[in-house]
């Protein structure tokens, strides 16, 4: 395996050796890039909501222009919707009447465009990034972009996917391109083995921390060594999903079987034998043994332990059983006061309000299985509220199938329709002000979950453990095997 | 989009690192289907108690603020989501020019795509500007500098595609429509 050749398509002349990013950027280039202008890049997949998309459809009416590639085109409702479920009459309770005319333009848009939505009616609609893989509308070695920087989530599967602003979803509407300067490369060799109740959750928190928040910018990442390969693609996802929560444009991880085993009769994939031909570009993508990257940075499995957020940034985060930083410097200690924190104190033991478990971080049906293993025969404290949010109907409907719901309902916890809910508290799912939640979402910003919330990223099996507790406790305390003690 | 040459003003400072764009524009604003408006609303909660009133001690809240047409942030400014409605909050609030040492790659990319001119200044540059809050500086986008109040000229690096759409107006829009031929040709060659 270790003696690669560039696998080039066709019989071109022996190439460099290349890394996957760069094997997916040369595909894509309409007009190479030069000093003068940025290269002209062609999007296999634009996924759309309705949150970023209303302004870059008016510019097309506004000049009167159709949308290039309605079949490249993949729209989903999720941000702005209720997860309560609608009244007898249908009748759906939105937040707020602009939230409603929000979907309802979203709607519209892809009526008079021609593009396939997933909406109210679809047994495939939920989060974007969720949805996309589930549906198999991602595929390795596509360009997928999105009006949402959590794009990157389709990394996972070996494509090139970031996110981008309303004017560019614009720009891709109307001609299926961007311009794009090649980011630089950087590879994250992640060795050895998680321990018991680390999660791949656990592993980015523990990421964002050693590289900063900005330690991205600039850079495309590509996950890589035998941790990663370890991680299942639901793992997998989680992992890219935060990548620009350590500012870079992507992350991605090498297609392998695991990624062709997912993808295997998926909807939109290719079927039969095509699948198997297409399968095959798949696996040669991976980047090539002496490809080199800008920058590489290592990572020692075994070191990650079960992790929370303290603060007010993604990298802002601590072992379990740590103590969260001294006072002292303006960025500590605004996030202390912010988060209602001493300097130096533990976080366990620290109450907790609110449990949400969902996102396209962790809102999959391995997410929601961790969860519910930790609550069976358990109960959400008193005084605890607990949120579980599917991320998509496809979701929920294993989960029902499969009776979490009851176990989620029978420990005291809500069980909501699919969206994005509490994850950036659009829909009238929030925090309330000074109170503090345990989220498996992916940003602690100030005031993400709404005016004034305090928010400790973790992964599901910490936020459940959380939860039954009523307070910050370490999840290898709580696991399955456990039940019956420590509560 | 408007043209940006040269640009003369006060300088507002927000030294806070990692400035995210749920700071600039929180997420319950985003229901809205247009950007008109979207100034009323940059840094709402910095601006605003829980009942809507103006909170004095917030530097935004002065009146010098609205009239300040260059904000010089702390590293890492507009870090977080893609929302175009960050740059689009801060023009609609006054401000033309963004600085700081550091600027989140999608939001400086959106920025660019709207008409607010990021600059990224190194980081000794930076440091003086935010001990220099309301005082006047020139941001010159022609010759690639900025005139510090003391007289002394900083070149800024901008991709150079960035700063013709800048002077010139430009939309993007109209330059990738313009490629239509190529488009095509990539699509036949590679849709079989
Ligand atoms: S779940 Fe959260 S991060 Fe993901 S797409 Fe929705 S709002 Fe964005």
């Amino acid at each position: 395996m270790s003696d690669s050749q560039p696998q080039d398509a066709g019989n071109a002349p022996r190439t460099p050796p290349r890394t996957l990013f760069d094997k997916l950027w040369d595909a894509h280039v309409v007009t190479p890039e030069s000093e003068d202008a940025p290269a002209v890049l062609f999007i296999d997949l634009h996924l759309v909501h309705e949150v970023t998309s209303p302004q870059g459809f008016d510019t097309l009416r506004a000049r009167g222009i159709p949308v290039r590639r309605p079949d490249r085109t993949l729209a989903t409702l999720d941000h702005s919707t209720p997860t309560t479920p609608p009244d007898a009459d249908g009748t759906r309770h939105y937040y707020t009447p602009q939230a409603r005319s929000q979907v309802e333009q979203l709607e519209r848009n892809c009526e008079e465009f021609g593009i396939r939505l997933e909406g109210w009616d679809s047994a495939q609609r939920g989060v974007v990034h969720v949805m996309g893989p589930e549906i198999g509308a991602t595929q390795p070695g596509m360009t997928v972009v999105c009006g949402d920087s959590h794009t990157a989530t389709h990394g996972a599967f070996g494509a090139l996917a970031f996110g981008i602003g309303t004017t560019e979803v614009g720009y891709v509407l109307a001609t299926q391109c961007l311009l794009q300067r090649k980011p630089r490369s950087m590879r994250i060799t992640v060795d050895g083995s998680l321990g018991t109740g680390v999660g791949a959750k656990d592993l980015i928190l523990h990421i964002i921390r050693t590289i900063g928040v900005n330690g991205g910018t600039g850079h495309v990442i590509e996950y890589a060594g035998s941790a990663i390969e370890a991680l299942s693609m639901e793992q997998r996802m989680t992992v890219c999903n935060m990548s620009i929560e350590a500012g870079a444009r992507a992350g991605m991880i090498a297609p392998d079987q695991k990624t062709i085993d997912y993808l295997r009769g998926r909807p939109l994939c290719p079927q039969g034998e095509a699948f198997d031909t297409a399968a095959d570009g798949w696996l040669a993508l991976r980047s090539d043994a002496e490809a080199a990257f800008d920058r590489e940075v290592h990572i020692d499995a075994a070191e990650v332990q079960p992790t929370l957020t303290w603060g007010i940034d993604p990298g802002m985060s601590m072992p379990v059983g740590a103590r969260v930083p001294e006072a002292g410097g303006p960025g500590v200690d605004r996030a202390l006061h912010y988060m209602g924190l001493s300097g130096g104190a533990p976080l366990l033991g620290h109450p907790v309000d609110i449990v949400f478990i969902g996102s396209c971080t962790n809102g999959r049906i391995s997410d929601l299985r961790e969860a519910a293993s930790v609550l069976q025969g358990r109960e959400v404290a008193e005084g605890t509220r607990m949120l579980v949010v599917p991320g998509s109907e496809a979701v929920r409907r294993q989960a029902e199938q499969e009776g979490l719901h009851r176990v989620f309902l029978e420990a005291g916890a809500e069980w909501r329709e699919p969206g994005c809910s509490m994850c950036l508290a659009m829909n009238g799912d929030l925090v309330p002000p000074g109170k503090t939640a345990v989220s498996t979402s992916n940003r602690n910003f100030e005031g993400r979950q709404g005016p004034g919330s305090r928010t400790h990223l973790a992964s599901p099996l910490t936020a459940a453990a959380c939860a039954v507790a009523g307070r910050v406790v370490d999840p290898r305390d709580y696991l399955a095997a456990k039940t019956g003690e420590a509560a | 989009m408007d043209a940006f040459k040269t640009l003369t003003g006060p300088m507002l400072v927000l030294p806070q690192e990692n400035i995210d764009t749920d700071q600039i524009i929180p997420g319950r604003f985003l229901t809205a289907t247009s950007f008109d408006g979207m100034g009323d609303h940059a840094f709402a909660d910095w601006r605003y108690d829980s009942d809507g009133n103006p909170l004095e001690d917030c530097v935004l809240n002065e009146p010098r603020a609205a009239a300040s047409p260059i904000l010089v942030a702390g590293r890492n400014f507009g870090c977080g989501s893609s929302r175009e409605h960050a740059p689009r909050a801060l023009l609609g609030f006054g401000f033309r020019v963004v600085i700081s040492s550091e600027i989140a790659d999608i939001f400086r990319s959106n920025s660019q795509n709207v008409g607010l001119l990021p600059v990224v200044l190194d980081e000794a540059v930076h440091r003086q500007l935010l001990a220099m809050d309301g005082e006047s500086l020139t941001v010159d986008l022609e010759a690639c500098e900025v005139t510090a109040p003391d007289g002394a000229r900083h070149g800024f690096d901008i991709d150079g595609f960035a700063r013709y759409c800048l002077l010139n107006g430009m939309d993007r829009l109209d330059y990738l429509l313009a490629q239509d031929n190529n488009i095509t040709r990539y699509e036949e060659s590679h849709e079989r």
